[in-house]
């Protein structure tokens, strides 16, 4: 750029060289105090809004685990049905259901074991239930129970012939 | 909400997750980081054909990277909650970088050089402007009316500085955002450590493609004659550079071919069907083979100066409609096939929805209104009219 | 699409109240359940799944989980010779109803349980920008939904697809491995109503654990191991060609 102008030749009195520079350069000095107050009113702003609870585990809102582990439950968990249905569970632990749970074929029911009378159980259609799993399909393991429902029922309901709590063929009928 | 599927995908996969306003961001960003570096060349590199187009290359990035934030806010499912980043960054998160870089690159880099190179006429317009126009000049002295030759002697060595450093800075607040894609190991279309380097410099490639059509337009709707050497030079880093970004992505899709994973099929398939005209037509031969040819003709043919003016003018069109296809096949591309290799989907683009159409061309607009606001406070040419002023007010 | 005035009005004080209450304090732990003595993990029994779906749709009753996004699915593999790479899979609405009849005879056809693995060395955790997906001190992959920006990265860097973006809370979303259940002494749902025992829900810390015989005694494989995610989603007799 152009050659340095004759202002700025050092002065006989360093502190006249040093006022000149001070002088020029003052706009320089305004900017930083602008971006210096920008900061600190960032780090204010900061330390107000960063949730009280994060860090404490690692880089998260630590409440965020509390808030998740308090959502509501829809399953109650077979535990809770065999508490009261200790007569279902006589017929089924001896059959080769007793590895199902009752809501996988109830569906959630907590509801329905916080206020038993509240809530009732919908009566279950075998026709649909029952071919969601015995449906034969390819891709099932061969030797898991499978047939091909409308020709096996002839269109009946699974539980005219089957108990579902325990369906081998010859274990009683239906309730 | 009827996406078409070939083949298979995973269920949660069907429908695409980044929109155009994320191919749109990225070539925003990269516009700033191009211009920056097209600036810089005359700042720091002593490149003196370019000067012309100094000042309109700096208010050129300000204006975009004004924009640049907002395609992504318009993305975001709570806009409102992105001031976390500034909170609390997470540092293993490149994303997480963009607030920190963006601010600044904004304010410690591009907004101070503009001020530091423009002060002299800020200075001079607030003592000789009316009304609001002179309280904004006002406020943007600081309070400091300063404009002496030694002042402005270390307003000029800062400036070199801050150009310096400005250099890095808009590499990083571009290189980021292909870090971003390239870092994603779960995506093979986007994970490459060329990723970043491919993003640098097709930004410089439109960078400079946009500021040398800006020049050239502004110049001819002012009735100005326009500095052949220097669009003579500007076209000449365009070229090198083209020359490196082409380079650079034959080098991915050549080791890609040669390798051949397991992903290469299925994103094979791709780019010869859904990405075919997108990629091979518009990125491939419209927007980088069609403007290197055009642009070395130039170079190696004496031509006149009413050919060259044409050349550079349809050559930057085609560049930038090139790289904004580069980003849309890179961003859209990236979503449309599989993890599992096995199946494709659509992208339903919206039109006047959040993230739709119209809100793109808004946006793309958008940059141009700051720009024609920028020209019209900061007159990049102020030889004429600055000078005049102070004239008459004396 | 732009936002008026009075919506601004109305959203800013909303999102400051909102705010307020993620900076509250600490409410009560779980009684009981010790974070330090867990580490959650799945193991899913490939040969004895019989894709009825029930875990899909028991995820999505106790979760509430939106139509047409999955935090569990179940896929069907059909490979019909050697071709290992190229597999035929389809998985009907995630599974949730079943699956209709095989349309290719012959071949090797299995079903294929997917979850979030909860891994490790989680890219998708590595990625969020702002730390609202994170694992817990007990191994469960969580997203804070009061935090989470919806920026929609974490879902690109799961290598599993198991993420999607909530539509009524436009954050990001994924199996959770029932943590409110599993805190509580509950297994998840998936495995509660798992007819066949497929799914087993396991605590790496607890040497009493069955899933420690297991791994000891059978060959088991993770999804993707090439992507090193440390995943602690555990497969029995999975097919070299799943994807």
């Amino acid at each position: 750029m152009a050659a340095e102008p004759a202002s700025i030749r050092p002065s006989r009195f360093w502190w006249n060289t040093g006022m000149k520079i001070l002088q020029d350069t003052g706009h320089l000095f305004r900017v930083a105090a602008v971006f210096l107050v920008g900061f600190v009113a960032f780090l204010v702003l900061r330390s107000l809004l960063v949730p009280r609870s994060f860090g404490r585990y690692g880089h998260y809102r630590a409440n965020a685990i509390t808030e998740i582990a308090a959502l509501p439950v829809h399953y109650a968990g077979h535990q809770v049905c065999e508490g009261c249905h200790t007569d279902v569970l006589d017929v089924k632990s001896k059959g080769v259901h007793k590895g199902v749970a009752c809501e996988s074929c109830h569906g959630p029911l907590a509801a329905h074991a916080d206020d038993p009378a509240a809530v009732t159980p919908a009566k279950l259609d075998t026709r649909i239930l029952c071919a969601r799993c015995h449906q034969e399909n390819l891709a099932k393991p061969k030797d898991f129970p499978q047939v091909n429902a409308p020709e096996h029922s002839s269109g009946a309901a699974c539980n005219t012939c089957h108990q579902p709590h325990s369906p081998a063929m010859n274990v009683g009928v239906a309730q | 909400m009827q996406i078409p599927v070939e083949g298979f995908m995973y269920p949660n996969e069907v429908e695409l997750q980044w929109s155009v306003l994320i191919v749109l961001y990225p070539f925003i960003t990269g516009l700033v980081a191009g211009a920056f570096i097209l600036a810089s060349l005359e700042r720091v590199f002593q490149v003196q054909a370019v000067k012309p187009t100094y000042r309109l290359a700096l208010l050129t990035a300000l204006a975009f990277l004004l924009v640049a934030p907002m395609p992504l806010q318009l993305h975001l499912g709570h806009p409102e909650r992105s001031f976390e980043m500034y909170l609390t960054p997470h540092v293993s998160s490149a994303m997480a970088m963009f607030g920190f870089v963006y601010l600044w690159y904004l304010l410690a880099v591009l907004v101070l050089e503009i001020w530091l190179d423009y002060r002299h006429d800020i200075v001079v317009l607030s003592q000789t402007t009316t009304g609001w126009r002179r309280l904004i000049y006002r406020m943007l002295t600081l309070g400091s009316t300063n404009v002496s030759p030694h002042a402005l002697h270390i307003d000029e060595r800062a400036g070199w500085l801050i150009t310096l450093i400005g250099i890095p800075s808009a590499f990083l607040l571009h290189g980021y955002v292909g870090f971003i894609f390239g870092s994603v190991k779960a995506n093979p279309w986007w994970s490459s450590p060329l990723m970043p380097v491919v993003f640098l410099f097709s930004a410089m490639v439109s960078g400079i493609a946009v500021v040398m059509l800006l020049y050239m337009v502004l110049n001819w709707m002012r009735r100005e004659p326009i500095d052949m050497r220097c669009v003579d030079t500007v076209a000449k880093y365009l070229f090198y550079t083209f020359i490196i970004d082409f380079s650079l992505e034959m080098l991915d899709l050549i080791h890609r071919i040669y390798e051949a994973d397991e992903s290469f099929r299925s994103l094979d398939f791709m780019v010869h069907t859904k990405l075919y005209f997108s990629h091979i037509v518009v990125q491939i031969l419209l927007g980088t083979v069609t403007p290197i040819v055009l642009l070395g003709l130039t170079q190696v043919a004496k031509l006149t100066d009413l050919a060259r003016k044409r050349i550079y003018v349809l050559s930057g069109c085609l560049t930038l409609i090139g790289i904004f296809a580069m980003r849309w096949n890179v961003v859209i591309g990236g979503q449309l096939f599989s993890k599992s290799f096995l199946g494709y989907t659509t992208y339903k683009m919206g039109f006047a929805t959040r993230e739709g159409l119209l809100t793109a061309i808004v946006l793309t607009i958008l940059p141009f209104m700051f720009l024609w606001a920028l020209v019209k406070l900061l007159p990049p040419w102020p030889e004429k009219a600055v000078l005049a002023e102070a004239a008459s007010a004396q | 699409m732009t936002m008026t005035r009075r919506q601004l009005l109305i959203l800013l004080p909303a999102a400051a109240i909102a705010w307020d209450s993620i900076l509250a304090g600490t409410p009560e732990a779980s009684p009981n359940y010790e974070m330090a003595e867990h580490w959650w993990a799945m193991l899913i029994d490939i040969t004895k799944c019989i894709g009825c779906g029930s875990c899909v749709r028991a995820c999505q009753l106790e979760n509430q989980v939106p139509d047409g996004y999955y935090r569990t699915w179940v896929e069907r593999y059909h490979i019909a010779d050697w071709e290992m790479e190229y597999p035929k899979v389809d998985s009907p609405d995630g599974g949730k109803n079943g699956f209709p009849p095989a349309k290719e005879a012959g071949g090797k056809n299995f079903f294929v349980p997917k979850l979030c693995n909860h891994c490790a060395d989680s890219p998708c955790t590595q990625v969020c920008p702002v730390g609202a997906t994170f694992i817990s001190p007990d191994g469960v992959v969580l997203v804070d939904q009061k935090y989470c920006l919806g920026c929609r990265y974490c879902v690109q860097a799961c290598p599993y697809g198991c993420r999607f973006i909530n539509p009524q809370t436009n954050t990001a979303n994924k199996c959770t491995l029932c943590y409110h259940r599993i805190t509580k002494g509950l297994t998840t749902a998936c495995c509660e109503v798992c007819p066949t025992g497929t799914r087993q829900l396991a605590n790496l810390k607890d040497p009493k654990d069955p899933i420690h015989e297991f791994l000891r005694t059978h060959s088991v494989q993770v999804l993707k191991p090439q992507m090193a995610t440390h995943s602690k989603c555990f497969y029995n007799g999975l097919d070299g060609s799943v994807r």
